[in-house]
């Protein structure tokens, strides 16, 4: 279990991992997620499950490497397990039967969104994608996700590729065309910022908005309740009731402070990291 | 032994411990165990009598007097075995037992002195048992062919592991985390449960032939249902504990910085973020803690923030020092390590700074009223009376309850109001073939109740799984 079958760099700094990992695959919906270990003196980080096949028990897991777990997942050679992967865990995505769906992808969020696209698809719902980054060169997965997507809108901050600007620009056209309100849900996923004002640009809109939220956890399984949040003024764990929550609901700016508790030991760990593979 | 003489009464062989400037700046375990030598004088003070009235305080019934009889004569390998007849965890139960209120507080010595120092020698026992390689494996049985599934590698689990493979059965457990040992690994700190020594009793279930599959939440990675019909076991034992953090839902409980006790915990412990960065997972560090609760857990937070550095820890508590729940023993160690109790008051709001790091909470000052359900006297907010500490933690450890990721995906297995599962007194669920067993059906309790609660369900394990037409019928 747990060990890396392949690994990619799709573009520069993330990476995608084909895991073992049978009896998760054996369970996993779209929108669930692992805890997964890179050694024994690893924290527990967890990731979205991308992509899952049940038949050879796999696991796909796409990867940005933003810190010391992150980069010591990257470098485990194909053939090597990471310590530990616990999963599926957090609640699924409910594919309702709607008209048409938006999936807003931001960054590495194009992984997470992609399964929940392809179960709306499947489903029968007619799947609009917009997927943003900085720049053209870390776009990645866009024919995956095109091919799930009966419309798929590219945008990047710098113009290399789709239309310059940032995801909301086109999500807010949609939704003033949206006349006859076919438009059942909007999905957000990525960094907190993005999915924030993802958020608030379909509240005027009243468009229900799901977000899928990354606080940092430890166990996953509701024991700590170090992924708190504030949702409409009551406390959920992430992990067990969610990770996605109706994003209008969110407390962003505490979610966005909690995600910084540690920026200070993580910097240090990063560094000292760095120190040790280079020595 | 000849008849009882009059003998002069002795006070207990003191064990040696670090002296409170030194651990505080260490994990290592607090006390040191007996020397030899130790033992046997303590040993020596026990009275063998005919009647122990010690029995009574054990939940499971450790032939107090006889394996202290064997200490008294230098058999400590087989005084270890005596116990283990019964109690499968001794250098465990040696150590975190509250013995005070269990067998030391019936022992007879105890009423006009000290009590025999019973938890003391039964830990000695068991290190000297397991540090000179003196442990054997008891001989294989035949096997039943029937299996039986474990959820949950805590005391409870381990112990009706422990039980049912000596009877025969293919036994795994199914853990969660990364490691086993329950609230031994992740909740009680290393410098009162050395994680090595949990390791190395899990590691002997190992040998003897329990599976132990880690990693597995049930529930999630596998269900219930799927543990009967797709992976065949014949039983299936329920021994998740009271996993789940309460909060108090006070304004700012969210700022960085408060932690529920059993975050803290776990990043301390199972984590080990005390040796980070050799270790990756990071904890928040700062020279005033507060901690929040009166008990065991409280004690444990809070110690283990002076470790990690904190020159200011105080335990803020609602009632009074009489009330406190902790064990103690525990206390005493607080107050010897610098804690400083800040009682009848407890926190309103906490306040942070731009960063959303806590930086002060507000209490609120309190005084005792009529008893309460639970027959402490109730705190009353005395009106008007409010002080501000700063601080840069705080653990919050007012208790926790049922962890329902297991239950509910469970069918049939009936919980009550608080989401306990509902068992008999041999663990037997609403669910046949499902038993259940320690704080996911009493709440929080202790180590020992957990361990009696799991020899209680495997013995009945076995009576049904060997029974010609067993009837289900709990309650
Ligand atoms: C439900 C969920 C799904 C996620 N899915 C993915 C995914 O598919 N791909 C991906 O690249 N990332 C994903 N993340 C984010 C990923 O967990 C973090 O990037 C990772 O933990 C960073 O660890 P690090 O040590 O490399 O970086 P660090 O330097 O430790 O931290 C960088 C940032 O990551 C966050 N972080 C740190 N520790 C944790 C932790 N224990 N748990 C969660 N976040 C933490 C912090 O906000 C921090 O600011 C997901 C997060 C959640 C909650
Ligand atoms: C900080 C602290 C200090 C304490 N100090 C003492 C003390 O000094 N003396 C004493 O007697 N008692 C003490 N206690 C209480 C004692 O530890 C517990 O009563 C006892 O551990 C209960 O045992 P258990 O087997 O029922 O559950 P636990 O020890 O809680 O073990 C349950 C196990 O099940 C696992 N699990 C949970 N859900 C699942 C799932 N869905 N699938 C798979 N695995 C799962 C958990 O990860 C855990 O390993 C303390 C408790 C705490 C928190
Ligand atoms: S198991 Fe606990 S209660 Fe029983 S004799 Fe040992 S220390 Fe005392
Ligand atoms: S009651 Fe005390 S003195 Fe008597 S047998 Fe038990 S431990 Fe010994
Ligand atoms: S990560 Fe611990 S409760 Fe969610």
């Amino acid at each position: 279990m747990s060990k890396i079958l392949e690994k990619k760099e799709l573009v520069p700094n993330i990476y995608e991992l084909l895991v073992a990992a049978p009896r998760i695959a054996r369970k996993t919906r779209p929108g669930q997620f692992v805890v997964v270990m890179a050694d024994e003196q690893g924290e527990r980080i967890p990731l979205t499950i991308a992509d899952f096949d049940r038949d050879r028990g796999t696991v796909t897991l796409v990867l940005m490497v933003v810190g010391t777990s992150s980069k010591k997942i990257a470098r485990i050679s194909v053939g090597e397990s990471m310590a530990a992967i616990i999963g599926p865990l957090g609640v699924a995505s409910e594919i309702e039967k709607l008209d048409t769906v938006v999936m807003v992808a931001g960054g590495v969020g194009t992984a997470p969104v992609y399964p929940i696209a392809r179960g709306f698809k499947e489903a029968g719902v007619r799947v609009i994608s917009i997927q943003g980054a900085r720049s053209k060169d870390l776009l990645f997965w866009t024919d995956r996700l095109a091919a799930v997507s009966d419309r798929h809108v590219i945008t990047t901050d710098d113009g290399s590729a789709g239309i310059k600007g940032l995801v909301t620009e086109p999500l807010r056209e949609l939704l003033e065309k949206d006349a006859d309100k076919k438009i059942g849900a909007v999905y957000a996923i990525g960094p907190a910022i993005m999915m924030k004002f993802c958020c608030k640009t379909t509240e005027p809109f009243g468009v229900k908005t799901v977000a899928s939220l990354n606080t940092i956890m430890i166990d996953g399984t509701g024991m700590c309740g170090g992924c708190r949040v504030d949702v409409g003024g009551t406390t959920r764990f992430t992990c067990v009731d969610g990770p996605e929550f109706d994003g209008h609901q969110v407390d962003w700016d505490m979610l966005l402070a909690r995600q910084k508790i540690y920026e200070k030991e993580e910097a240090c760990s990063l560094e000292r990291y760095i120190e040790t593979i280079e020595a | 032994m000849t008849a009882k003489k009059k003998r002069p009464r002795t006070p207990r062989v003191p064990m040696p411990e670090q002296t409170p400037s030194q651990r505080i700046q260490n994990f290592d375990e607090v006390p040191l165990g007996y020397t030899p030598e130790q033992a046997q004088a303590e040993a020596e003070r026990c009275l063998q009598c005919k009647k122990p009235a010690c029995l009574k305080g054990c939940p499971v019934n450790v032939d107090i007097p006889g394996f202290i009889g064997l200490v008294v004569e230098g058999k400590f390998a087989e005084a270890a075995r005596r116990i283990k007849t019964t109690n499968c965890l001794p250098a465990v139960c040696g150590r975190v037992c509250p013995q005070e209120s269990q067998c030391e507080a019936q022992c007879v010595l105890g009423k006009k002195g000290e009590p025999s120092a019973i938890g003391r020698l039964e830990r000695f026992v068991a290190d000297y048992e397991r540090e000179n390689n003196l442990i054997e494996l008891p001989a294989k049985t035949t096997p039943t062919g029937k299996k039986v599934a474990v959820v949950g590698a805590g005391p409870a689990g381990l112990t009706v592991a422990g039980d049912l493979i000596c009877l025969g059965y293919e036994v795994t457990v199914f853990e969660a985390f990364h490691k086993p040992g329950g609230v031994l690994a992740y909740g009680i700190p290393e410098f009162r449960m050395p994680k090595r020594i949990v390791q190395q009793e899990v590691d002997y279930l190992c040998k003897l032939g329990v599976n132990l599959e880690l990693n597995q939440v049930v529930g999630k990675s596998i269900s219930v249902d799927e543990l009967f019909d797709e992976e065949g076991f014949d039983a299936v034992f329920v021994g998740v504990g009271a996993g789940l953090p309460y909060f108090m839902g006070v304004p700012g409980e969210s700022l960085g910085g408060v932690y529920s006790a059993s975050e803290y915990l776990t990043r301390a412990n199972l984590m080990r973020a005390y040796d980070f960065p050799n270790y990756d997972t990071p904890i928040v560090r700062g020279k005033t803690v507060c901690v929040v609760g009166g008990g065991n857990v409280a004690m444990d937070s809070a110690r283990t923030a002076r470790r990690l550095g904190a020159e200011n820890v105080y335990i803020v508590y609602r009632r009074s020092r009489q009330e406190m729940p902790a064990r103690g023993e525990e206390i005493h160690h607080a107050e010897e390590e610098g804690i400083i109790f800040k009682l009848l008051c407890s926190p309103i709001e906490y306040l942070g700074d731009d960063r959303s790091m806590v930086r002060q909470a507000r209490c609120q000052e309190m005084e005792l009223g009529e008893p309460d359900a639970s027959g402490r006297r109730r705190p009353i907010p005395k009106p008007g009376a409010e002080f501000t500490i700063d601080t840069e933690i705080v653990i919050v450890a007012i208790g926790s309850g049922a962890n329902p990721i297991l239950t509910r995906n469970a069918k049939g297995v009936d919980l009550n109001r608080r989401g306990y599962i509902v068992a008999n007194d041999t663990g037997r669920t609403t669910r046949p073939g499902v038993w259940a067993g320690g704080d996911i059906v009493t709440g929080s309790a202790t180590v020992i109740l957990a361990m009696g609660a799991g020899k209680t369900a495997a013995a009945d394990i076995h009576q049904y799984l060997t029974a010609e037409n067993g009837q289900w019928l709990p309650e």
